[in-house]
Formats: C-alpha cells, structure tokens, sequence
C-alpha cells in the first residue's frame, strides 16, 4: 500500500511535467493541423541550452527557462515560416508529418555534433534531494516542477482566454476561413502558434534535464510518449492533454512499483484501450483527425 | 501494365538478373543488396501509405519483427545453415501479415495523421518488447543467426537474388492492385474514406488487407536482413530511421505509382551509403540528411514520377497545339493543376 501511494504521488508529479510538454504539442495541433514530430527534439534542445547554461555559467536551469523559451520561441518560428508555410494546404497534415520528423532529425544531428552522444545531466545542488511527507518521499526537483507546469499551464490557460491573440488563436481552431473573414490574420497566428508550442518546451526542457540523463538520441523515447498522450486526450484539446498525461504517467508510475521494465508499455496498452472503445481519444471533437 | 511498361519491367529485370555475372565489386553488390531491400519495403509501403493514403510510420516494428521471427525459428527449429533459412521467409511474411491485420483493425479506426502516431508509437513498444523479451530475443545482448557457408567470392549474391525475387512479386502486386477493383477502392478510400463506404466500398476490408500484404513484404525482407547481418540488436532492428527512409523514397519517388518507390530507394539508399561515406556515422550525417529530406519535401512535394509525368504530358500537348494551330497560334494554357489525390499512374 505504501508503494502503491508512493508511485501515485511520483505518477501525478511527474504528469504534469507531460501535460506541459503535450498541451505545446496539442496547441500546435489545434491551430494549425499540425502533427510536430519534432516536439520531443525541443524538448532534449531546451534541455541541452539549460545543461550549457548552467555548466557555464552557473545559471540555475528554472531561472533559465525564460531565455530559453526566447531562443524556443525563435526557432519555432523559423521551422514555421521555412518548413511548414510552403506546404500545399491539400496535403499538408501527411506532409507535414514528414517535414517535422526531418527538422527532429536536424536537430538531433546539430545536437550530437555540438554536444556530442555522452549522457548528460543537469547536476544542480538540490538535484537529489527530497522531502519526507508522513512517510512519502517527495522529491524536491519533481515538487517544484509540477509547481512549475501548473504555472505556465495557467499562462497558457490566461493567454488563450483572457487576450485578444487568445480569442483570434480560437477563432482560428473553430474555422480558419471565417477567422479570415472577421479580419484575423491567420498566417501570423500559425507562425506566432507553432513559436508558443516550441516555447513551452522551454520549463518543460529545463525540468527534464534536472530528473533524467540524456543524449542527443533521447528525443524518440519521448515523442512516442508524448503522441500517445495527445492522441489519448483528444488532438487538439489543451484540458485532455493534462488529464490524459496524469492518467498516463500515473498508471506507469503504478505499474513500475510492480515491474520497472514492463511499465514503459502501459501506455501503450492504455492507448490501444481507448482506441478501440474511441478512435477520437477522451476529449477529441469529431473530425479532428481522427473518426 | 502498358506495353512501354512491361518493356521497361523486363529490361530492368534482365539486367537485375546478369548484371552480379559481369563480376560486380563486393561493395556494389553490398549496396545493390541495401537498395532492393529498400525498394522493396518502399514498394509494399506504397500499398498503404500512397494507395490508401494511411501514412504508417510503424513499418520498421514488421521488419524487426521479421528479423527476430527467422533468428528464433533458426535458433529453435535447428534450421541449417545455406539457402534454408529463405525457405522460411514465405512463413515470416504470412506470419508479419497475421500479425499486422488486428493491429490495422484497431489502427486504422483512426485517419490519417493519428494513425501515423498510433503506428509509430506500435514501433517503440516493438523495440521495447525486442529489449525486454531477453529469454527469446537476447534483449541487448542481440541474436545471433546460423553462419551462413556461402564463400566469401559470391557471399551476397544469394540474398541478392532472393530480394530481385522478391522486388518481382511486390510489383506484381501493386500492379495487379492498379489494374484491379481494389487500387479502385483504396484510392477512393484516400480521396474520401466515407463517401466510399458510403456507395458500397468495402474500406475497412480492403485497409486491412492492404496493411497485411504491406507489413508482411516489410517482415520477409527483415528475415532477409537479419540473416545477411547474421547478428541483430533491438535498435538496429526496429529502428525510426527505417520508417522514414521508406517513407521518404515513395516520396521522393512518387506516391502511389509503380516506380517511384523503386526510384527513390536508388537515389536514396545510393546517396545516403555515400554521405555516410563522406561524412562520417550519424554526425554531420544526419544533418545533410535531413536537410535533403526538407529540400525534397518542399521542392517536389509530390514526387519525381508523378512531376515528370506531368512535365511530358505538358510537352506533347504543346506540340499538338503547335501543330494544330499552325494559323492560330493559341497562347499556353498552364497545365490545370492536377489533384494529387487522383492516382498518378
């Protein structure tokens, strides 16, 4: 029972350092029926741009985070405007498929020529320590990340609600030539979209660099997780994202306290599940990709 | 298949067929053995991924499924060692089939873009199943094939000849799949999946069908590997980057056409041995890699086959306008942009 508690609290602490990492790729998704591969290669980028800032200048990786999510944000852009604006709009989300996976596999080849295929870590003071919670270890970098998720998750929340860009990037999701109609500049809210779903990768970089090793290589095993979160919450939808990351990663959390090795499947059996009994994923619309 | 193509098909086979007697160099017949693998993974992809238009990015779990089904039936069925292990591939594609057709059942409920991550997520949980199921497949350790007693003089030739077979059937089949009802149903199938139910197509039927075929060629030519390779590891043998490069070739080469994915896997797998070459293992590598897959991508969207096509089609029609209108001249009309959902043939 006590194991069972333990991997819960693991499981929710460490979802919703997913839910930061999906809903950047689920928003890509909504405003721009877009599938980025290359979210998971971000994710490592962030991660490598924290490790270098810290060893060289001591910055600590949660204060770096708003420079990265600058130089993220940039580079989001840039993949927009040079890779995905060209496509032709008929065949967009096959190629677009096609056109992430190559700029992941750019930035896994920048990655291992600059910082070559050692595993990294970000050795920071507190990496390792943890508090003890009527008996549950609780460790202190997972705390402060999930803290950390909550609040841009709230960002993003605010953003997409409370603003007027926010209003034009729904108005884009619900129907881009009406958007269009209203006056919303479509093409700016793609590029200025795809940069904010690269941003967020920033925090989310950052924090795992702090809890795991990682090399240039590290991006596929994430993908894959991140896509079945997605896919599980319903392309497109920001609050599935967050429910289907703490289902995910608590499950797996659960089954590692009874085998470590096969706990990496669970998601994958979970996926299939909901697959089976809702091709559309928990919370997807009709339509959107899916049946 | 017209006549211009069955000439073509046989000069192409001829020349298959002699070319290793002229007394290749080992590494041509090395690089010739890597480009019919391709060509033919590419081709059998082309059935689900051009015809159907069902992008799968799983295919390189059948082709390590394949490899570890031969390595095991080999290690346990006491297989000698020579040309016996290729009796077996009927067995792996039937095998690599029966496995694809509930996971196209319950896959292909989904379009499109979620199929393709539902299927490239099916490709990490086969690389983990290959690490983790260390009693059958070694797990990290590897798996290791009987040594082949083939002299070192002609080594590759006989899984040379067994992929020019191979490559044979598979375009037997995509071409007996065009001239049929079911290239008809799984291009309507890609246009407009439920307008097509919607008149009578059998979809679900025929998209299971064709991710068998696709996924079982895809295994047979992991066997063919495995045993070339003689030792295989989880991540070589259910590795993304194989997925991509069979997917990039029919790109390269044209979706859903009879030679495009052929095309593509000699320019590709070609160039990719000599950047390999030049640069050095996976370093700058992959970065000229990756940049001439973004240059294709946004140069020839839609393949060399299907552009050249249109490009000669453009050619006659302008000289038929000049001919006939010898006493008119009639301004050019651009060529209406042809719909890539229609089957470039």
């Amino acid at each position: 029972m006590h194991a069972l508690i333990q991997g819960l609290i693991l499981g929710v602490l460490t979802g919703g350092v997913y839910a930061l990492m999906a809903s950047g790729q689920t928003l890509i998704f909504g405003i721009m029926k877009v599938v980025n591969l290359a979210q998971g290669a971000m994710v490592i980028l962030s991660a490598y741009l924290a490790y270098q800032m810290f060893t060289s200048w001591g910055v600590d990786p949660f204060l770096a985070i708003p420079v990265v999510a600058a130089v993220m944000f940039a580079v989001g852009v840039a993949v927009e405007l040079a890779f995905l604006r060209p496509l032709r709009r008929d065949d967009r989300a096959e190629l677009s498929l096609l056109v992430t996976f190559a700029v992941a596999l750019l930035i896994e080849g920048v990655m291992s020529v600059t910082w070559n295929t050692t595993e990294r870590t970000i050795d920071t003071s507190y990496a390792n320590a943890s508090w003890t919670v009527l008996g549950y270890q609780v460790t202190v970098v997972r705390f402060w990340a999930f803290v950390l998720s909550l609040a841009v998750l709230g960002l993003l929340w605010l953003l997409l609600r409370r603003t007027r860009f926010g209003r034009a990037v729904r108005a884009t999701v619900q129907n881009p030539e009406s958007a269009e109609l209203l006056g919303v500049e479509t093409r700016r809210i793609r590029a200025l979209g795809f940069g904010i779903g690269a941003a967020t990768t920033a925090a989310a970089g950052a924090v795992y660099g702090l809890l795991y090793p990682f090399n240039s290589g590290s991006h596929y095993d994430l993908i894959s997780r991140l896509l079945s979160i997605v896919v599980l919450g319903g392309m497109g939808s920001v609050g599935g994202a967050v429910i289907a990351a703490l289902v995910v990663s608590t499950s797996t959390a659960v089954v590692a306290t009874v085998s470590p090795i096969w706990s990496e499947m669970t998601f994958f059996v979970i996926l299939i599940l909901v697959l089976l009994v809702r091709p559309r994923g928990l919370f997807g619309a009709v339509g959107r990709g899916a049946v | 298949m017209s006549f211009d193509g069955t000439v073509r098909a046989v000069v192409l086979f001829a020349v298959l067929v002699v070319a290793p007697l002229a007394g290749l160099q080992h590494w041509v017949v090395n690089l010739a053995v890597f480009v019919l693998m391709f060509a033919v993974m590419s081709s059998a992809w082309n059935l689900v991924g051009g015809f159907a238009g069902y992008p799968s990015l799983g295919h390189a779990a059948f082709f390590g499924i394949g490899a570890y089904t031969l390595g095991i039936i080999s290690k346990h069925l006491t297989v000698t060692t020579g040309y016996e292990p290729f009796y077996w591939l009927p067995v792996i594609g039937l095998i690599g089939a029966a496995i694809g057709a509930p996971i196209a059942a319950v896959s292909m409920r989904t379009r499109a873009d979620v199929f393709a991550i539902v299927t490239i997520t099916l490709l990490f949980v086969v690389q983990t199943l290959a690490f983790n199921l260390r009693g059958i497949t070694g797990g990290s350790q590897g798996l290791a094939f009987p040594i082949p007693p083939f002299d070192a003089s002609w080594f590759e030739l006989p899984y040379y000849y067994v992929l020019v077979g191979m490559l044979a059937l598979v375009m037997a089949v995509t071409v007996a799949v065009m001239r049929s009802k079911v290239g008809l149903g799984l291009s309507a199938v890609r246009a407009d999946e439920d307008k097509a139910r919607g008149i009578g197509v059998p979809t679900g039927g025929l998209k299971v069908l064709a991710f068998s075929v696709s996924v079982g060629f895809t295994a047979m030519v992991g066997g063919v590997w495995g045993y070339y390779e003689s030792f295989i590891y989880p991540q070589f043998a259910v590795d993304p980057l194989i997925t991509i490069a069979i997917v990039l070739m029919t790109f390269l080469g044209g979706r859903a056409t009879l030679w495009g994915p052929l095309l593509g896997a000699a320019i590709l797998e070609g160039g990719q041995q000599y950047l390999a070459y030049e640069l050095g293992g996976s370093q700058f590598y992959l970065i000229a890699y990756a940049l001439v897959f973004l240059l294709i991508m946004l140069v020839l969207p839609r393949g060399i086959v299907p552009t050249v096509a249109d490009r000669l089609r453009l050619r006659r029609r302008r000289r038929r306008q000049a001919a006939a209108a010898v006493a008119e001249p009639e301004p050019d009309r651009p060529l209406a942009d042809p719909d890539p959902k229609v089957v470039a043939r």
